[in-house]
């Protein structure tokens, strides 16, 4: 075998590699370490009435979303109208964290588009944001009915994503129940 | 309307580019002079058409058309104009068009400037080049089209990452790109040479000016993006091992390399077959940074959105490429072994000693990049090989290569009489030592031994960069002066002088200290009083911010007043540090406003920063080098008649 064969298997053993690199997981996946354990507890004021509090408490008994959204983000705009498919077939109970957002803003943004949400937490400063682990808006959690998170999606909501992720897992934890 | 008018010119440009690649393919194989000149025309088509579908984009921009949903995402009403421009390369899809975008431009210079080279070699340079863009333009309309519409369209964008409002980086991607994407030329060269079989030197000279180009850009580009995280990151620093700045870096080592040893290969024919893997492997790092960079494998600070079929589709892509061209070569090189020889002590050596020590460092590079990724695959655990392991390893290679450098630039190809050589290299190496032990003594009060080693090293580029353009300065009337060629080597090797006194004293007299301050306070940081006057608020066009006003006093006398402020964009609610920076020759003083500590008590991050800005500056005079060099006579000589004596 000739010398000049060595580069080409060199780089074969690395294409190999970053291959096996890139099966290794999907990077976009990224873990939250609160799945499989309780939701963090929170209390906060609805967005829609500040002497009204909701939280975690009020979910407990069902499967339930809670889908992190702001006005200003504008997946959550794109992912939307799914939301109000959801809630139109009462597939599932939607709560909202409404986070570090204008609640004026907030509340015309429900008027326009229409509500999803049996209802939507106020989250000004970002602070039940940062115990959920979130990212960036949107996010949507699976919540199962003990409270367990039982997923996360990162990004807009679409219906293969929902049929893929979170039927799939309701189901199963239907039976295990 | 336009942005499907935008799409509709990119598919065109891959009809074009596919007729680029095939029919002078073919053409060169028959021999057909008809079919070979179908390059030429198609490479103006192909550019004129993804020219169109890059105005469109900009055009989406500027009207902020948010019914595209890479405009909605990356852009904002309240975005000045310049960054609703620069935003078209602020994230994956935009950037990928711009890649595209020089790629062509770069394929329509070489077909311009051909007419001097063979038919035959022209219309497979051209065909190789249309290939790449075939894989790229496939790779946006597939994976990443940057025109989808997003409905219903929203009020407004979510606006460009407050990163990237800067004009440094508005011209930074611009600029890596050129370079990035020219070391495609070469590629397409050195395939080009081994497809006809015909290996001799003239390949090495048409592709020599090329390779510099492509060389300068990326010089630049990297100097820029250095510069960039320095003042907008808040943290001062100036490289920061971050995969993707490796991802540049690569192949600007390479690059590096390949420039050295085209040049032993047009002027000796040696390194032959050395020569045309390194043009492979230049490009085939750009191509693994662009598939680190976009397939999310790495996380990484300025890391692409990512995608997993983006990363297969580059990963796929990558393997033909380089793999077809490495089967090629295997094939090929065997046959080039040449029968001259050197000895121990010639310009051979020093080059061949010049091209192993560039590709250790980048094979550390690459190791230190994807060390992580193994680790993580064999363990699971999550390692990070930071800065203290590249300075030190880096250092391993790069020591002996500033020091031969200066050595290698006085000694003859061939073989040089070591008398004479000692004669001209004597007075420069005991002033070196000299200037080893004075500069840091008598400038900054204190010596070691890493600063005698780096202080000499800078002092010894820099005096035997320095002994040809003097002499030929100083030479009688009427006697041969300096070639351009020549003159570019030395002012380049004096850029990296000045590089490397730039990073020896800013890394060992550099201070960095975060404090307290409530206004009105002051404190001394490296003998200089910083006093903080008061804080204030101010309204930018897609910010507020709170901005320090901070007296810089020398030995109470006012130096200056700097602002650094702290700006939340409006848009994405997050936070930016503008550095207040006190620039000069000499030394930066920089103050980065942190978090407000107390009810008027804020941190502040103040930096003394002595000689850093020669890190840029010696950047700036190696890419002027480049300049210099490809400005020689010969390669505009050597265009039009091939056999131009070297």
């Amino acid at each position: 075998m000739n010398r000049f064969v060595w580069p080409l298997i060199a780089v074969m053993a690395l294409l190999v590699f970053l291959v096996m690199g890139l099966r290794h997981g999907d990077p976009r996946a990224l873990p939250s370490p609160f799945i499989g354990k309780p939701a963090p507890q929170f209390e906060l004021p609805t967005l829609k009435n500040p002497e009204v509090t909701i939280g975690t408490n009020k979910m407990a008994g069902n499967f339930a979303l809670v889908n992190v959204w702001a006005t200003w983000c504008v997946m959550c705009r794109a992912e939307h109208p799914f939301l109000l498919e959801l809630a139109a077939n009462k597939a599932i109970p939607i709560y909202g964290i409404n986070w570090r957002d204008s609640r004026l803003e907030a509340i015309r943004w429900l008027e326009d588009l229409g509500d999803p949400y049996l209802a939507s937490a106020y989250d000004e400063d970002g602070r039940v944001g940062i115990d959920w682990g979130v990212y960036g808006a949107p996010e949507t959690f699976l919540v199962d009915p003990d409270g367990t998170v039982v997923y996360k999606h990162l990004g807009p909501l679409d219906p293969v994503v929902w049929q893929r992720e979170f039927v799939s897992r309701m189901s199963g934890g239907g039976q295990t129940e | 309307m336009i942005p499907e008018i935008g799409q509709f010119a990119l598919i065109l440009a891959l009809a074009l580019a596919v007729c680029q690649t095939i029919i002078p393919l073919v053409g060169a194989h028959r021999g057909d002079a008809a079919m070979m000149a179908v390059g030429r025309t198609a490479a103006t088509g192909h550019f004129l058409f993804v020219a169109v579908s890059f105005a469109c984009l900009t055009y989406a921009f500027l009207v902020s058309d948010f019914s595209v949903l890479y405009v909605a995402n990356h852009s904002q009403l309240a975005l000045p104009t310049l960054y609703k421009v620069s935003a078209v390369w602020g994230a994956h899809e935009g950037s990928l068009l711009l890649w595209i975008l020089i790629l062509a431009a770069w394929t329509l210079a070489v077909a311009r400037f051909s007419s001097g080279l063979p038919v035959a070699f022209a219309a497979r340079v051209i065909g190789v080049l249309g290939f790449l863009s075939i894989g790229f333009l496939l790779f946006a309309l597939l994976t990443s089209n940057p025109f989808d519409r997003l409905v219903p369209a929203p009020a407004d964008g979510g606006d460009l990452n407050p990163l990237l409002q800067d004009p440094g980086l508005a011209i930074h991607p611009p600029l890596l790109y050129v370079g990035y994407v020219g070391f495609s030329v070469a590629f397409a060269f050195a395939i080009a040479a081994m497809i006809s079989g015909d290996l001799d030197q003239k390949w090495a000279r048409w592709t020599r000016p090329w390779t510099t180009v492509a060389w300068m850009f990326l010089t630049l580009g990297i100097a820029l993006g250095s510069w960039w995280a320095y003042y907008e990151l808040g943290w001062g620093g100036w490289w920061f091992w971050d995969a993707v700045e490796n991802a540049s870096f690569m192949p600007w080592l390479i690059g590096t390399a390949l420039i050295h040893s085209l040049a032993v290969t047009e002027k000796r024919g040696l390194f032959k077959s050395w020569t045309l893997l390194l043009a492979i492997t230049a490009f085939s790092l750009s191509l693994l940074g662009t598939f680190l960079v976009r397939s999310g494998i790495i996380v990484s600070v300025h890391a692409f959105a990512t995608d997993p079929t983006r990363g297969f589709f580059i990963l796929s892509f990558l393997a033909i490429v380089v793999i077809g061209a490495l089967v090629l070569y295997a094939w090929r090189a065997p046959a080039l072994d040449s029968d001259v020889g050197f000895s121990p002590l010639s310009r051979e050596t020093f080059l061949l000693l010049n091209n192993v020590l560039l590709v250790v460092a980048t094979a550390l590079v690459l190791i230190g990049t994807l060390a992580p990724l193994v680790v993580e695959m064999m363990s699971g655990g999550k390692i990070s090989i930071g800065p203290p392991w590249f300075n030190v390893a880096f250092l391993v290679p790069m020591l002996p290569l500033v020091i031969l450098l200066g050595m290698g630039m006085h000694t003859a190809w061939r073989t040089q009489n070591a008398d004479a050589w000692w004669r001209v290299l004597r007075i420069p190496a005991i002033a070196a030592i000299v200037l080893g032990v004075i500069i840091p003594l008598l400038f900054y009060g204190r010596v070691s031994l890493m600063l005698v080693v780096g202080c000499g090293a800078a002092a010894w580029i820099v005096i035997s960069a320095l002994i040809q353009p003097v002499r030929s300065l100083l030479r009688q009337k009427g006697t041969a002066g300096i070639t351009r060629s020549a003159l570019g080597m030395s002012v380049a090797h004096l850029g990296m002088g000045l590089f490397v006194i730039g990073v020896t004293i800013v890394s060992a007299f550099g201070v960095e200290s975060d404090q307290a301050l409530q206004p009105g306070e002051s404190i001394e940081v490296a003998g200089f009083e910083f006093h903080l006057v008061g804080l204030s608020n101010v309204q930018g066009p897609n910010f507020s911010a709170i901005e320090a006003e901070i007296e810089i006093r020398d030995d109470g006398k006012l130096v200056d007043t700097i602002r650094p402020q702290k700006r939340q964009y409006l848009v994405q609610k997050s936070w930016m540090t503008e550095a207040g920076i006190r620039a000069g020759l000499d030394k930066d003083l920089f103050v980065a406003l942190g978090d407000q500590l107390g009810q008027n008590s804020w941190s502040v991050r103040i930096q003394y920063k002595p000689l850093i800005r020669f890190i840029w500056l010696g950047a700036l005079v190696m890419a002027i080098g480049g300049l210099i060099a490809i400005s020689d006579r010969r390669y505009r000589a050597g265009s039009r008649a091939a056999e131009a004596p070297a």
